[in-house]
């Protein structure tokens, strides 16, 4: 069986704010040297997925950039490997991707094209970590038409802005609310479909052509009744970065608090591959004092850090002070300065004896920036 | 550096190094958390611009085969040229190792000549340095020269370990001494080489031929050719270690770790490219504490590091304490291990309560000519168990298990 990933990468996110300002949500940074989209195509690549496509839309750059031929996942192949799909200007019409259907839609030649029979479709802002092959061999167990990804969500997560699902209890899905206030269930669906490719080609072709272009409200709510969907449990730590910034804070900081965690995303069920950038190893000067901290390779620290991630790169100068802060790449923060409860991006400076403190909501500085 | 094509000698075993190079030969031995030693060579090589490469091995190249693979971290998987590794060869008539130096091009003329190179460049996967080879190329050929041969001042008192140069003003070398008992100057040779093509490989045939030679470039090569007055040095200045003892390797890496190191790896124009695992950033924890150190990816610090190299995916304990020690890839030390003054070699574990580096210097028991320094020194792939004691100058060797409480003195040793 062979199976072409497809990856919805174009979305645009307001609550991220700052962060994505120039970037694609897919490509915000996470864990010190990771792009969000790195756990889902590594996914792919450590279930014996190797032809994937990439859809972009919003603010492409970095994620194309980081991406690039697909190297550092194994995807530069000569048969399959990885497509990056963007929107385009065709003889017939000229349109941006007008929702994660019309997303496929445009690009139904690669679907058509290739010899897979299978399709895995996952979004490029969700942090966690799985083999998919469980998931396919529940599809054929259960004779399913289409397998959706499901979570019971916790608490600490505001269900209200995910999608819901009821489920029979031989794990048949009879009814999908998506967002609202108090559903029925806490569980969530996790933006994973497996299909039939070309189940997914006829169910596009009866939708998207009407002006119907949402995958989940347009394709596959209407035909639960006459499609057999069935919802397969992920037990793992899931995140979506997309969902904004204290989220995004939370997760970075949930990783740091957790070893289990830090072992579920990035030991097992193989390794999250992510751009090379071959820096050397960390150095801890004499006057370093880091208390629980990731510390990312090409960092030179002299100062204090506690609670934060240190991208790589990143300098942290004599008497500087970084707590509860999230530090993006080669970010400097200068001698005597003090960075609490905020999230740095790429390549700011903070001068020295400066002052950055968040309070409840960490405060955001943009890429670039120096104070 | 199109028509220069650079050859890198990795077949040695460096004896001196003792345990470390029992399992895999010099040029794959560790160094600096995530490099291994012929790394810094090759990446002199692509940030040089040489992009055609041979690597010669013969000792237990596995390793290094694996490491260097067709060379995608350096940029080496190339259409035109690349990296190849050249492993001695058997053909209709003999079947031989590469006797020498000089021998190890000979054998491997054809190879070359597939890439017409004006020039080649022939390197030493031993040592740890960086050096523009374009701007050593250049220079040869703006001498007229031959043969270029880099060198370096040593002080006078180590000179007689190394080919020491006499040159005239014009940097034209006039007398050479191998390992000379009273050497005439302190300049010393690296062992690193230009060569015009054409004419080195005549006298690459003629020396095969010679029954009497050693087919060594330093012993044989450079003496009989200086008589065409075409061979030049060029000098270099800047941090070069050979590595080749246990002290030396111990003390290079930890020169790492000084506020300025004398070699910089942190050096944004001169990337050392290396292929290591991708694993996820260090982590220290609340009861962690790092001073004065390397630490690499995939590490777990839960104990106390100071002045030391910790590897990638190293995992310290709780109550634990590394100190002036070099500890390799994947190795896990336990809870409250004391580890002084040790390499600790790749892939071993040490379990809880551990003490290693205990004590005084004492003369090694098991090999006084390579273990003759205070550093404790446990092999690859091997495992101390609870409670063990170990003393100075110690070595286990490597695939070990040393049962729970031995107790090992100062000098001693367990094979």
């Amino acid at each position: 069986m062979k199976v072409l990933g497809l990856i919805l990468a174009g979305g645009k996110s307001e609550a991220l704010g700052k962060l994505v300002y120039k970037r694609a949500s897919a490509a915000v940074p996470v864990f010190g040297k990771y792009r969000a989209i790195d756990f889902t195509l590594s996914n792919m690549v450590n279930s014996g997925i190797y032809k994937v496509g990439v859809m972009t839309q919003y603010n492409p750059r970095s994620l194309m950039d980081h991406l690039g031929s697909g190297k550092e996942w194994d995807l530069d192949r000569k048969h399959g490997g990885l497509y990056i799909l963007q929107p385009y200007l065709g003889m017939t019409g000229e349109y941006w991707y007008r929702g994660t259907a019309d997303a496929i839609f445009q690009n139904t030649t690669m679907l058509r094209r290739g010899d897979e029979d299978y399709v895995l479709i996952g979004s490029g802002d969700h942090v966690y970590k799985m083999l998919y092959n469980d998931m396919f061999s529940y599809h054929f167990a259960k004779g399913a038409d289409i397998t959706l990804l499901v979570k019971d969500l916790d608490e600490t997560y505001d269900i209200s802005q995910y999608g819901t699902v009821i489920t029979e209890p031989d794990g048949r899905i009879v009814q999908i609310t998506e967002k609202v206030q108090n559903p029925q269930t806490r569980k969530a669906f996790l933006g994973v479909y497996f299909i039939n490719k070309f189940l997914l080609l006829e169910l596009l072709y009866d939708t998207v052509p009407t002006g119907k272009y949402d995958l989940l409200l347009d394709v596959i709510i209407p035909n639960l009744s006459k499609l057999r969907v069935y919802a397969y449990e992920f037990n793992g730590y899931w995140r979506n970065v997309k969902k904004g910034i204290n989220e995004y804070y939370k997760m970075n900081m949930e990783v740091l608090n957790i070893r289990e965690l830090r072992e579920e995303l990035f030991v097992k069920n193989g390794k999250v591959y992510t751009k090379l950038k071959d820096y050397p190893p960390a150095k801890f000067t004499g006057t370093a004092k880091v208390t629980n901290s990731m510390v990312a390779d090409g960092c030179i620290v002299s100062g204090s850090v506690k609670n934060s991630v240190l991208f790589r790169g990143v300098v942290v100068k004599a008497g500087a002070r970084v707590e509860n802060s999230i530090i993006m790449q080669d970010t400097v923060i200068e001698e005597g300065a003090l960075v609490k409860n905020a999230i740095v991006d790429k390549n700011c400076v903070v001068r020295a004896e400066q002052m950055l403190v968040g309070d409840f909501e960490p405060v955001v500085l943009e890429k670039w920036m120096v104070i | 550096m199109t028509n220069v094509l650079g050859l890198i000698l990795a077949g040695g075993q460096g004896t001196r190094l003792g345990v470390l190079t029992e399992k895999i030969p010099k040029p794959a031995v560790q160094f600096g958390g995530k490099y291994r030693i012929i790394d810094f060579t090759l990446s002199n090589c692509v940030n040089s611009g040489i992009y055609r490469i041979g690597v010669l091995t013969q000792y237990r190249p596995h390793l290094l085969n694996k490491h260097i693979g067709i060379g995608k971290p350096w940029d080496l998987d190339r259409k035109g040229g690349g990296v190849t590794i050249l492993q001695p060869y058997s053909t209709l008539t003999e079947s031989v190792w590469y006797k020498g130096t000089a021998d190890a091009i000979y054998q491997n003329i054809e190879f070359i000549d597939e890439y017409e190179p004006e020039y080649i460049v022939v390197l030493s996967g031993d040592h740890i340095y960086s050096m523009d080879y374009s701007e050593f190329v250049y220079y040869h050929v703006s001498k007229g020269a031959l043969a270029t041969i880099a060198c370096m001042e040593v002080p006078i008192s180590e000179a007689h370990r190394f080919g020491i140069m006499i040159t005239d003003i014009d940097n034209r070398i006039v007398e050479f001494q191998e390992k000379p008992k009273q050497p005439k100057s302190n300049m010393a040779s690296l062992g690193i080489y230009v060569f015009s093509w054409e004419f080195i490989k005549q006298v690459l045939i003629d020396d095969a031929k010679d029954e009497s030679s050693d087919h060594d470039f330093g012993k044989n090569i450079i003496p009989k050719i200086l008589s065409t007055e075409k061979v030049y040095a060029f000098p270099f200045e800047g941090y070069w270690q050979d590595v080749g003892t246990i002290m030396s390797y111990w003390e290079s890496n930890l020169e790492l770790v000084r506020p300025i190191p004398p070699f910089n790896i942190h050096d944004s124009n001169w990337r050392i490219y290396t292929r290591s695992e991708e694993m996820q950033p260090a982590y220290v924890s609340p009861s962690g504490e790092v001073r004065n150190s390397i630490v690499s990816e995939g590490c777990e610090i839960f104990g106390l590091v100071e002045n030391s190299i910790i590897s990638q995916g190293v995992s310290i304990g709780n109550g634990s304490v590394i100190r002036n020690s070099v500890i390799m890839t994947k190795v896990e030390i336990g809870d409250n291990v004391i580890v002084e003054d040790a390499i600790i070699a790749e892939n071993t574990v040490i379990r809880n309560n551990c003490r290693i580096g205990l004590g005084e210097y004492a003369e090694s028991k098991y090999d006084k000519k390579v273990y003759n320094s205070h550093i404790t020194v446990v092999g690859m792939d091997s495992m101390i168990e609870e409670e063990c004691e170990l003393g100075k100058n110690v070595v286990i060797a490597n695939d070990r298990i040393v049962p729970r409480g031995t107790k090992i003195e100062s000098g001693g040793f367990f094979f």
